[in-house]
């Protein structure tokens, strides 16, 4: 008689689960591995990695930050808004997140060269300049975040909103006195993802705003300066940093209690 | 007064048709349905939530059909209660009045009158996650009436109690209405809860509303 207390799926599922889990684990075991941190002091003592480091940082806040005002309003709109063409519109933001990576960097470097594009860059220049940076994490960063922001509305009643309104609000001062205040977790999730989708950005910065030393270069920049020049243990110290950084992002978000 | 004329409104196969009827000015009103006919979009109507394709609203004396729901003067409580999610108790209790700049020692005044009145005196500091069904439902009512509404919306605000906390639940609701003359409008699908509370009850049928006289015990 076969046992109720036990079904051999879970065993099957558990199997699965664990193979994949060794595997991630396994990945960043032998890259630690090869690394020490005497290689990682070093790579921090060079003036061009500390730049980066310190570029990565504010670049990421800073795309967290405009990922995030522009997350609230596009998320608001999708979940509590009712207007023609919402499914296109809900489809048309996810682009940046299915194109692939190099083509966001070539579409932002043709964009830029149309007479929209240059009358923009007279005022503030973006084609291989830090500003450029953050325009090339902003476009992948944000469609992230609204995905988040949108979440959090949908899963946040609108009646205390309405409520509010009977009692005297305007609706823009309904979602800033209830909404938002019930909705800071999915802000912060969104800002964290945002920030460290920005981290890992590499191909529309390469192609949009350059790899030039003290300059344009950011984290995943020197791993790949670095692989190129043949300076494996500097480019893994660097890795090693930002999987570092990642592990910080993903508990914060854990901790904040939001499901991303 | 809650005066309705002719209210029409349609979302696809489902509508209501030709609305009328009047809650006189201190009686309490219920309007009786089945679930999923109607009677929440008729309240959200008379809300200013929605905007009926055809019809117009009264409150007192005033049209309020065109006026933001924030402008009608009246107190809502929907079903859940729909408390605010970050907000203490004191604080849910004092939005309608804080948001019409009312000084400080006035808004606590209030606060303490109302907590008083419905017996929430102990949970001032809590937010809704501490609070049980009925006690939502008791702080969602002190918030709607916190600005001293001539009307009071209420959307089944005893279904989902449990019977040890409908029947003072009730009691409140009658006492409360008794006390400040507010103009009640209750909707609800149970009979029981009609005949004990209503002055003047009606009925939502196929998107039709057909009243009954007053009752004659009041």
């Amino acid at each position: 008689m076969r046992s109720l207390r036990f079904d051999p799926l879970w065993l099957v599922l558990g199997v699965i689960t664990g193979a994949y889990l060794l595997f991630l684990l396994a990945m960043l075991g032998a890259t630690a591995a090869h690394s020490s941190p005497g290689d990682l002091f070093r790579a921090l003592h060079a003036r061009e990695i500390r730049y980066a480091i310190g570029l990565s940082l504010a670049t990421c806040t800073a795309t967290a930050l405009l990922s995030l005002f522009l997350a609230v309003p596009v998320g608001y709109l999708l979940a509590r808004g009712q207007f023609p063409g919402k499914p296109w519109l809900d489809a048309a933001l996810d682009i940046p997140i299915v194109l692939p990576p190099m083509v966001v960097g070539l579409c932002l470097l043709i964009l830029f060269q149309t007479p929209f594009g240059r009358a923009v860059e007279r005022v503030l220049p973006f084609t291989y300049t830090i500003a450029g940076v953050v325009l090339a994490q902003f476009v992948i960063g944000a469609a992230f975040a609204v995905r988040t922001m949108r979440g959090t509305f949908d899963q946040l009643s609108s009646r205390p909103e309405e409520v509010a309104m009977t009692l005297g609000c305007s609706r823009a001062r309904a979602v800033w006195l209830v909404t938002l205040p019930a909705a800071r977790r999915g802000m912060f999730a969104a800002a964290s993802i945002a920030w460290a989708r920005s981290l890992g950005e590499f191909g529309p910065i390469l192609v949009f705003a350059g790899a030039t030393r003290m300059k344009t270069e950011v984290l995943p920049t020197t791993v790949w300066l670095e692989l190129s020049v043949g300076n494996l243990e500097a480019a893994i110290a660097v890795s090693m940093l930002m999987v570092a950084l990642a592990v910080v992002v993903l508990v914060a978000v854990r901790l904040a209690g939001e499901r991303v | 007064m809650i005066r309705l004329e002719s209210i029409a409104w349609r979302a696809g196969a489902f509508g209501l048709e030709n609305v009328s009827f009047t809650v006189p000015s201190g009686s309490y009103g219920v309007l009786m349905g089945r679930t999923g006919g109607g009677k929440t979009t008729l309240l959200e109507i008379i809300c200013g939530l929605r905007h009926p394709t055809a019809g117009r609203v009264w409150l007192g004396e005033r049209d309020v059909t065109a006026l933001a729901p924030g402008a009608r003067g009246l107190g809502y409580v929907p079903q859940d209660g729909a408390l605010f999610p970050t907000m203490t108790v004191r604080e849910q209790l004092g939005f309608a009045l804080r948001l019409r700049h009312r000084p400080a020692d006035e808004i606590a005044r209030r606060v303490h009158e109302l907590a008083d009145q419905l017996s929430v005196a102990p949970l001032l500091d809590r937010r809704p996650d501490g609070l049980s069904g009925g006690e939502r439902q008791r702080v969602a009512l002190g918030r709607a009436l916190a600005a001293r509404p001539q009307v009071l919306l209420l959307d089944e605000p005893l279904s989902a109690l449990d019977d040890d906390t409908r029947e003072p639940l009730a009691d409140l609701l009658h006492r409360v209405q008794r006390e400040t003359a507010v103009t009640v409008l209750h909707i609800t699908h149970q009979r029981s809860e009609a005949d004990r509370l209503a002055d003047n009850l009606f009925h939502l049928e196929s998107g039709r509303v057909i009243g009954s006289p007053a009752r004659a015990d009041v």
